[in-house]
């Protein structure tokens, strides 16, 4: 009883000191902490969205697997597309709002995880549509947005046109000078490390099609991947992050190429229902070069 | 296949990116190496208060400090130009340590001079720095406060000194200012960071100078002119 009642009396003695707020030192301090506070605020908002961003794409992403098995592509692809603009619309406006005259680079760490998801979502989706990598370019021009936009505000359709025809132009990334626009803006690094994640995907992708008949997507994703690898092993400088994902891609990339071997010697052979399972059950066996580690990050 | 051609242009477009971030890293690590240089000098000149009679030179020491200030500034200057504009924060972790310790060294002159906690407007201007973001090259809030709170272990050490070069009044002093640092760092609402880690080392030092300054006093070495309390 006595000792619960000591230490009550002393924490509730602390704030009891009185402050002199009329000492500069005083003054200057209370200065310091409305900044901090701002920040801290800043920054939690932040986290918070990009928690949300995570969600979101993640299960855009769910949605593009089910390529494989649907019927209509069509659908499947409008919903995602749908999906990915209501993100923008509703969560990176929110962050560009955010970060408007901000360095971005103070309060990346807050959103890079669901940016990096996005940008996996984003050229997921992209890879579906037209076979091919998602350019960086194309990535930033959507999460520019006008200033005093209103958020929930359906957005521009002319962005979705625009995604296809600046495929190619490779500009400088630098838009954001543009007067009256506000943006988030993503960081090479960013988008690579982002982009890496892709190749989780695809692999799931190139062993789920064959489930659904179609035979052919496993050496179309192959050819990409390899090409993605080579890529990333040009890097001659990278940080431990791109090096840990590139260890992820060799390993999805060996999935891919042995689900092709086992395709290519014994696809005629084995009835095409079947075929999954000899694909994700004895490539273990086949695989023994490779690390035996789970096949998501 | 336009596939191909588009691929290798984006790798080849961020290897260029890469080589770029490469050489700006590559520059200011040069340019922080000299501040540091610049920043252990200063620091070898304003340890002299600790030596023995060293306290009584306290001005002379500072004067001497205050020349190389001059160098400091020219160094941000050089580093200012070298970040690229609204990118400060991309590359903050190389120069850090380095602003931390500058705010140390300003802050300690400042309280050896005037024996007041120095104002981030007046580091600011003696490293030649910008205090907001929005002006360019500036000093971030955080390291700031970090580099004031290393001057609370410095002090509580100098009062320690004090006590054996026989001056008694600066510790009571030096006592009253930590303790008015303590209750200024009190009212800010720390995250878990760095920051924080920092301010918990404070309460040591506070504790070290009270201790001191009732070592002192039931000694009856208090000096006159603040006499001891019936």
């Amino acid at each position: 009883m006595f000792c619960v009642d000591d230490v009550k009396r002393s924490r509730k003695g602390e704030p009891k000191v009185p402050v002199n707020e009329n000492s500069p030192v005083i003054k200057a301090f209370r200065v310091y902490q409305s900044e901090l506070d701002a920040r801290h605020d800043k920054h939690e908002r932040l986290v918070k969205v990009s928690r949300d961003i995570t969600i979101d794409s993640k299960r855009t992403i769910f949605l593009l697997q089910r390529v494989a098995g649907s019927d209509s592509e069509c659908a499947v692809l409008e919903e995602a597309s749908e999906k990915l603009k209501q993100i923008q619309n509703t969560k990176f406006s929110l962050i560009a709002k955010e970060l408007q005259d901000e360095d971005p680079y103070r309060f990346i760490r807050a959103y890079s995880p669901g940016l990096q998801e996005y940008i996996e979502a984003v050229s997921f989706f992209n890879y579906i549509k037209c076979k091919e990598l998602v350019s960086l370019d194309t990535i930033q021009q959507d999460l520019i947005f006008p200033e005093n936009i209103d958020i929930g505000q359906t957005y521009d359709p002319k962005n979705q046109a625009e995604m296809v025809e600046s495929q190619a132009s490779s500009t400088a990334v630098n838009q954001s000078e543009q007067k009256g626009t506000i943006e988030v803006h993503v960081p090479p690094i960013e988008y690579m490390l982002g982009v890496a994640d892709l190749t989780g995907e695809l692999m799931r992708l190139a062993i789920n099609s064959v489930g659904a008949g179609n035979l052919d997507i496993p050496f179309e994703v192959c050819t990409f991947l390899r090409k993605m690898q080579l890529g990333f092993q040009s890097f001659s400088y990278v940080s431990r992050e791109v090096k840990k994902k590139l260890h992820t891609l060799n390993q999805s990339l060996q999935k891919v190429e042995t689900a092709c071997y086992t395709l290519q010697v014994r696809g005629s052979e084995i009835p095409k229902h079947m075929l999954v399972d000899v694909l994700s059950s004895p490539m273990r066996e086949i695989h023994m070069y490779t690390d035996d580690q789970s096949m998501d990050e | 296949m336009a596939n191909e051609s588009s691929m290798t242009t984006i790798f080849s477009d961020f290897q260029k990116y890469l080589n770029e971030e490469q050489e700006i890293r590559e520059e200011i690590r040069v340019l922080v190496r000299d501040v540091e240089q610049t920043t252990r000098e200063i620091h070898t000149q304003l340890q002299l208060v600790h030596q023995h009679g060293g306290i009584k030179q306290v001005q002379e020491y500072c004067e001497k400090a205050e020349t190389s200030f001059a160098t400091l500034r020219e160094q941000f200057r050089k580093l200012a130009e070298v970040v690229p504009a609204g990118q400060y924060y991309r590359f903050h972790d190389h120069w850090k340590f380095s602003m931390q310790r500058c705010c140390f060294l300003s802050a300690f002159i400042t309280y050896l001079q005037t024996e007041k906690l120095v104002t981030r407007e007046e580091t600011a201007a003696k490293l030649g720095v910008q205090v907001s973001r929005e002006n360019g090259f500036h000093m971030d809030l955080d390291d700031f406060l970090i580099g004031v709170l290393q001057v609370a272990s410095e002090l509580s050490r100098l009062a320690v000194n004090a006590v054996t070069a026989s001056d008694y009044s600066r510790p009571m002093r030096i006592a009253k200012f930590v303790a008015e640092m303590d209750a200024g760092y009190r009212l800010l609402n720390l995250k878990n960071d760095a920051l924080r880690k920092r301010f918990d080392g404070l309460k040591y030092d506070l504790k070290k100078v009270e201790e001191i300054v009732y070592d002192l006093t039931i000694r009856g070495l208090k000096p006159s002119e603040d006499p001891p309390k019936e």
